[in-house]
């Protein structure tokens, strides 16, 4: 169990993936790491989330946290690449309409869960 | 009496730990025959109860927290317990309310999102408040139940 971010430079944004579980422990890990990010520096901060494959509130928490930041900084964030699961739970606690969040729209070709 | 299976496992109160009730929920969960959704819906809920008692119920000392599951033909109940004993699951449940009817759940409302959570993904939760907080919780298989020897007919 365990979360990865991995960032780099793309012009004058910055692209984001993020990666594993996010809950109680990993969050933490995650929050730092979007800690080192300075905002004022881009134009974009796009965050990829195709590959959490485990999202709780914890998790909502940290994304929450930065969303705040980031507008408070005057930047701009986006979340991309949801899966059904994470779309759900940003639709749930109501989090889709207040940010720019793209839903995952690859073809499943087999089910990566089992 | 309606019988089911009782699993109970214990952790220490720390976030690590977290993660391996999840597994452990997933498991219980795709015995009961939930579909991939439920079961994600599970492990969410039952790890915002797990969180709500690493984070708060112990400030000091580091606790355990108990996790006790019903399996019930039709349903899954976890009990989510922070008093690091544990517990007679049918005396617990017959003593919780609707957490509506108490006061306990300002102690949740700190963890607000996760309790939020918990009532959105979950049948009906209960919390309880007395020596420690207990969260109670219940999720019915949706899809129609069948005899074990007859074959289920895929519903996508």
């Amino acid at each position: 169990m365990k979360v990865n971010v991995q960032l780099r430079e793309d012009g004058d944004m910055l692209r984001g993936k993020i990666e594993g579980e996010i809950d109680t422990f990993t969050a933490p890990i995650l929050r730092d790491e979007l800690e080192t990010i300075t905002i004022g520096k881009y134009s974009l901060i796009e965050l990829n989330l195709s590959n959490v494959n485990y999202m709780d509130s914890t998790g909502i928490g940290v994304f929450v946290g930065f969303y705040k930041k980031v507008n408070r900084e005057e930047g701009k964030l986006k979340l991309t690449q949801l899966s059904d699961r994470l779309t759900r739970l940003f639709e749930i606690t109501g989090l889709n309409e207040l940010m720019d969040i793209e839903t995952h729209k690859k073809v499943e070709l087999s089910d990566g869960n089992f | 009496m309606e019988t089911f299976d009782y699993i109970e496992i214990k952790i220490p109160a720390k976030p690590q730990y977290v993660g391996v009730v999840r597994l452990t929920v997933s498991g219980m969960a795709t015995r009961l025959g939930f579909n991939y959704d439920e079961i994600e819906d599970l492990k969410i809920a039952v790890s915002e109860a797990v969180t709500n008692v690493v984070h708060h119920a112990y400030t000091e000392a580091v606790g355990e927290v108990v996790i006790g599951s019903a399996l019930y033909k039709n349903r899954l109940e976890v009990m989510v317990a922070d008093d690091g004993h544990g517990f007679n699951f049918e005396e617990i449940k017959s003593k919780i309310g609707p957490y509506t009817e108490n006061e306990s759940v300002e102690v949740l409302r700190e963890g607000g999102l996760g309790l939020y959570l918990m009532e959105t993904l979950m049948d009906e939760v209960r919390v309880k408040n007395d020596d420690g907080v207990t969260v109670f919780m219940t999720k019915y298989v949706t899809r129609e139940q069948v005899k074990d020897n007859v074959k289920r007919i895929p519903t996508k």
